[in-house]
């Protein structure tokens, strides 16, 4: 057991928000960057997303057959690994099981790998990003997703430390077996649950 | 970004202070002695975690200066107005106190020590850079690493002299009379020193990532080749 920092009180506590997991803080309404690489340049017409792995045949959508498609609004909350919190944000794009339902998916398929064109992955159970857990998104708070933020399109996935949501989004792999990815290969946590705080491996 | 590495698991655990250098109004190093050191690569962060006395945490990362081969770790910190734990590593800590950290982090943003590599810091994000530079000088290699760094005054820029030393490209922007380049990093600047590298490190504010970045595959660096560490939020 671990005991308190001398002469550490921490920030004036007000009732804590119960929308903040434990670690975490309010952002206020600053949205930090985070990104390992140089951030892309995508041309929405060459720009493509698809769906392989274990399905019976892999498909593919352009930007114009994604924007035709039923769309929707998350309204939440957003949590990043290196703590800070979001609170009460949006975002307009298309919830990935309306695209998970346009394939057949095998019986074994328990995993993805979500990768974007910058060639980053992170892995994921599929239970996380189906039944209105997952989009793919492309507007933030009714503005176009700013290119450093993702943008033209990314991955959300709010129940999930925001690592898991993959910027620049091209494709999901459907898998049996659960394969690390780019942070998670890298000393992060292979599911990323802010409730439960599993921020790195072991955790 | 297809590097494979094998993850560290790292635990928290109380790390002795053993120095504070207070080297600015707004900057503190301190020298850390860990029961339990783990492999550590230049480049990687530890994360500190306060505790207050009703149980209430929190916990910020922090880039370490320090070497992979010297015996304590050291962290830079920038104490931030608003920055409750920043603040408290500035103000209140003293050499003996127990702090929690956890660590190495990041398998990413790190120098093998063994190819050529060009450093590029903006501000506080030279942190990074200067743990390279301390493995290349401890192995004698020196000539392995390059590096350039920016910030607006002097006093921005940590361990100033020893990036100096090293022969590095500095620019000072907000300080004309400073000596050193007076315009922000550019291709001009950073063509000369990308010749024959292998890695490109880029670390600083999202601002300054995003136009290094920019120019460095501006240069014709493969974006592959590019490693980028960000903090702080977008403007």
């Amino acid at each position: 057991m671990v005991g308190f920092s001398r002469g550490f009180g921490g920030r004036v506590r007000k009732e804590r928000d119960p929308r903040l997991p434990p670690g975490q803080y309010d952002t206020g309404r600053d949205w930090p960057v985070l990104t390992a690489e140089v951030t892309p340049r995508i041309d929405l017409d060459r720009w493509t997303f698809t769906i392989d792995g274990l399905v019976d045949a892999p498909k593919t959508w352009t930007w114009a057959e994604l924007q035709a498609l039923p769309g929707s609004e998350f309204n939440g909350d957003i949590h990043c690994v290196t703590t800070w919190s979001l609170l009460d944000t949006s975002f307009t794009g298309i919830s990935l099981d309306v695209l998970l339902n346009q394939v057949e998916l095998a019986p074994q398929a328990a995993f993805v790998t979500a990768t974007s064109t910058t060639g980053y992955t992170t892995n994921l159970p599929l239970s996380d990003v189906t039944g209105g857990k997952a989009w793919l998104v492309w507007e933030h708070e009714g503005k176009p997703l700013p290119r450093e933020h993702g943008g033209p399109i990314r991955m959300l996935v709010p129940a999930l430390y925001f690592w898991k949501s993959a910027k620049w989004i091209t494709r999901l792999t459907l898998m049996q077996h659960d394969k690390q990815g780019f942070w998670e290969r890298n000393g992060y946590h292979d599911r990323g649950d802010p409730w439960q705080q599993q921020r790195y491996q072991g955790d | 970004m297809t590097e494979t590495s094998t993850p560290a698991v790292t635990s928290w655990q109380q790390a002795t202070v053993r120095a504070v250098r207070r080297a600015t109004d707004r900057l503190v190093m301190l020298d850390l002695d860990l029961p339990k050191r783990q492999p550590q690569m230049a480049g990687q962060h530890f994360v500190v975690r306060l505790t207050a006395q009703d149980g209430y945490t929190a916990s910020r990362s922090y880039s370490v200066a320090s070497s992979p081969m010297d015996p304590l770790v050291e962290l830079c910190v920038e104490r931030l107005d608003d920055g409750e734990v920043s603040a408290y590593l500035y103000d209140v800590v003293e050499p003996g106190d127990k702090i929690e950290v956890r660590g190495p982090i990041g398998g990413w943003f790190v120098w093998d020590g063994a190819t050529s590599a060009l450093a590029i810091g903006g501000g506080t994000g030279v942190v990074p850079l200067v743990a390279m530079l301390r493995q290349a000088r401890k192995m004698g290699r020196p000539e392995l690493l390059k590096l350039a760094a920016s910030g607006r005054h002097a006093a921005d820029l940590p361990y100033l002299p020893e990036l100096r030393a090293h022969g590095s490209t500095i620019s000072i922007t907000g300080d004309p009379a400073s000596g050193f380049l007076p315009h922000r990093l550019g291709a001009a600047d950073l063509k000369p020193l990308i010749a024959d590298v292998d890695t490109v490190f880029v670390c600083g504010s999202s601002g300054f990532a995003e136009a290094i970045s920019t120019v460095i595959v501006g240069l014709g660096v493969p974006a592959g080749h590019v490693r980028v560490e960000r903090f702080g939020p977008t403007g």
